[in-house]
């Protein structure tokens, strides 16, 4: 008992305080910002080093459903027109949303009123890992952490779709798992939101095209929320969650250009 | 680094032997009658080595069966092919050499080739209901039948945040008479996009075959291609792969100590681990720029230098973290009601480890010293050796010890290289593929042995890329565990194994 009570001394606070400023690592690759007006005519050095055809020039705009955050085509580029910054919001209601021009992103909104009446205080979600690589589930399971501690914002992970308010997808979703993710989105009882994370559920990812791929969330069950990463790192998770339920202000932490 | 050995008098070699991730040309490669095959699997069993892959391919010259097996004790590898030439299948050799089972099982459902007398000749990927092809006919799952046993259906949505896969259980009362896995809800068509997508995607996806082994895998694939074009990485990039590689595995071992804290309901341990695992995490970001270390190697060495500011962070990191795992491990292990849960729960005998090819930390909590950094050393590991750990008892106590003991050795480890980096380039030009070639690479990932087998056509393209992730070898082995245990004991044993489902699936 006195050993556990100096573990337990010796750990200390490990939670961090959110939303509020945080600290990533200098090498994070977070949400890149795009600067058109370098482009050098006919140049397409960043979308030829694009390993999943995220980028499109002339001009210029990169997706964000398809990016997985490598960095090479900022690598490519040799005029600086993309620069990966150490911005963690990377959550949006559109998939349109994820298309980058240079101009203003435009971050998720909240949901409307009475879906935040509903879930705004207490919110019951379904992993369904659907061809996932294991990391983003991996970041999921991490919310439950100490550090970031998700329980406190009233967001909890279920066993069954039938005790959830909504599912969160991952994966490109494979042919052997569309049947299950279908059946799974029925149990959900109405109304319920539907969040899709990660380049593979947005747009199949680094699978796009693959044998066994349906190249992401198929068309029939409808997103509310867009997560981008490879994976997205917990802090992105969590700071789409929270926008999502209106307890982060877009405006307030809309990154600038 | 080809040289045929000639074991028979007066016939062509029996098999090429190669190093681990060297080249052997095609023309090196021994071509056998495939009626020949059983016998080379009855000798391989008898000379104790292993199979690292068995698949088909076709060279232009006809098909061929390739074998590739391990020999620890000579640190090589030997391949031979065996000529198809039209047959439907052959005399299986699963039931001299078990280890075959599941890569007879996958060339039966990939290949429509049938090994003749295999004894659970089942869809390895595919389902029932879903079954596209006439390949693979339906195979019921195993029944126990008789008065009080019943049956659990799990999966493929499983409790928690985990990837998916149908577990079948055969039950008497609590206890588990049979557990059948049936994968492949994970099938994605990675080896596909490996042989034809852009470079720069075939690396993406090596890295998303596990993302918790995004480091071993995207090091395999870099292996292969190096070893093909015959590109030397720099001593300083061998050394940054190294770091990466074990920073991964504690990341694991860590996370996984954690979550078997968790499911024994000690939540200190769950909690102090996960946030060390953490740690480990943010290091591989501080290098890399993601939190799983992708992005970081490439073909030719890796893309991010480890600066002297970055150097000493890793090492007080590691200096602080190296106290708290101490104390946690300490804490854990002292608890009684910790220790009734690990100790003989989810056993596994040696002589079954051995049977089956179990590799990784599975197979060297059953006793068995088998591991890639000391078998068949490759990179920065020719230059230092990682104590293999080891321990007896083939059980979750057993596993729990043999990555913590390999936390502590990788934490010395990363400890001596940072401290130690080789100056010069991180990275070098690659050159093109050899034409008509083959190689084997293997790096010891945190679950085991990681397995890519690349071939190359006339023109230097890849034509086949094979990739046999460990968790292919070790799934039964969860199977076997929980044989005769309580069904409420599953999610423990389950934790200690932590095998992947994509890299099963692919």
């Amino acid at each position: 008992m006195l050993q556990l009570l100096k573990t337990r001394f010796g750990q200390g606070r490990r939670t961090i305080d959110f939303p509020g400023e945080q600290t990533l690592p200098g090498r994070f690759r977070g949400l890149p910002v795009l600067r058109p007006e370098l482009c050098r005519n006919g140049c397409s050095a960043c979308a030829e080093a694009c390993p999943t055809e995220a980028i499109q020039t002339s001009p210029l705009k990169l997706d964000l459903g398809r990016c997985l955050f490598c960095g090479l085509c900022q690598e490519a580029c040799p005029e600086g027109a993309i620069t990966f910054t150490d911005r963690y919001p990377l959550s949006f209601r559109t998939r349109d949303a994820m298309v980058l021009d240079g101009r203003e992103v435009e971050l998720a909104t909240a949901l409307d009123a009475r879906m935040r009446s509903l879930f705004g205080r207490s919110l019951r979600l379904r992993h369904v890992a659907a061809g996932d690589c294991s990391g983003c589930a991996a970041e999921l399971a991490a919310l439950g952490n100490v550090v970031f501690d998700l329980g406190r914002f009233g967001i909890q992970f279920v066993a069954s779709p039938r005790h959830a308010d909504g599912l969160v997808i991952s994966g490109p979703v494979t042919a052997n798992m569309r049947l299950a993710l279908q059946q799974a989105y029925e149990a959900t009882p109405a109304p319920k939101i539907v969040i899709a994370v990660g380049a593979c559920a947005l747009s199949g990812g680094p699978f796009r095209g693959a044998a066994h791929s349906s190249d992401g969330v198929p068309p029939e069950i409808p997103v509310d929320l867009y997560i981008a990463g490879c994976p997205p790192h917990p802090l992105s998770l969590l700071d789409g969650m929270l926008r999502l339920l209106g307890r982060i202000d877009t405006n307030e932490r809309r990154p600038a250009r | 680094m080809s040289n045929g050995s000639a074991l028979s008098s007066g016939r062509q070699a029996d098999h090429a032997w190669l190093a681990n991730g060297t080249a052997l040309s095609l023309d090196a490669l021994a071509t056998r009658p495939l009626h020949e095959l059983l016998d080379a699997a009855i000798r391989a069993r008898e000379q104790q080595k292993r199979l690292i892959a068995l698949f088909p391919f076709c060279d232009g010259s006809g098909d061929r069966l390739l074998m590739v097996a391990a020999d620890a004790a000579s640190a090589r590898l030997s391949a031979t092919s065996f000529d198809l030439a039209g047959a439907p299948g052959w005399p299986s050799i699963t039931p001299v050499w078990p280890e075959a089972h599941l890569f007879e099982r996958e060339i039966h459902e990939r290949w429509g080739l049938v090994p003749e007398g295999h004894p659970w000749l089942k869809a390895v990927r595919g389902h029932r209901e879903l079954e596209a092809t006439p390949v693979s006919p339906a195979h019921p799952f195993l029944r126990a039948e008789g008065e009080g046993i019943h049956e659990v259906a799990v999966g493929p949505i499983h409790a928690g945040i985990i990837e998916p896969g149908h577990f079948r259980f055969q039950c008497f009362g609590e206890e588990v008479l049979h557990l059948e896995i049936q994968l492949g809800y994970q099938q994605r068509g990675a080896e596909q996009i490996l042989e034809q997508a852009a470079p720069a995607r075939r690396l993406a996806v090596a890295e998303s075959i596990a993302g918790d082994t995004a480091v071993g895998h995207a090091l395999t694939y870099c292996m292969a291609l190096e070893g093909l074009s015959g590109t030397r990485a720099p001593l300083r990039a061998h050394a940054i792969r190294g770091i990466a590689l074990e920073l991964e595995r504690m990341a694991n071992h860590v996370g996984d100590l954690g979550a078997l804290c968790n499911d024994v309901g000690y939540l200190p341990g769950a909690a102090y681990f996960g946030r060390l695992r953490g740690d480990f995490l943010n290091l591989l970001t501080e290098i890399s720029g993601n939190r799983y270390g992708r992005s970081l190697v490439v073909p030719g060495g890796v893309r991010f230098d480890v600066t002297p500011a970055l150097q000493a962070r890793i090492l007080e990191t590691i200096e602080a973290d190296e106290r708290d795992l101490r104390d946690t491990f300490k804490l854990a292990i002292n608890t009684p009601s910790v220790l009734s849960r690990f100790e003989g729960t989810g056993s596994i005998s040696r002589q079954t480890a051995v049977e089956l090819g179990f590799v990784g930390p599975t197979a060297r909590a059953c006793g068995i010293s088998r591991d890639v950094r000391t078998d068949h050393p490759s990179g920065v590991f020719q230059f230092t050796h990682v104590p293999v750990a080891v321990a007896e008892d083939g059980d979750v106590m057993a596993r729990a010890n043999v990555r913590w003991l390999e936390v502590t050795r990788s934490l010395r480890f990363v400890r001596e290289q940072v401290s130690r980096l080789p100056e010069g380039a991180v990275r070098v030009p690659m050159s093109p593929l050899a034409p008509s070639s083959m190689t084997t690479s293997l790096v010891e990932g945190w679950r085991g042995q990681i397995a890519h087998v690349v071939l190359t056509d006339d023109s230097g393209r890849v034509a086949r890329h094979k990739v046999i992730d460990p968790s292919f070898h070790n799934w039964l082995a969860l199977a076997l565990a929980v044989r005769g245990a309580q069904i409420s004991d599953f999610p423990l044993c389950n934790k200690s194994f932590n095998l992947s489902y994509a890299g099963h699936d692919l």
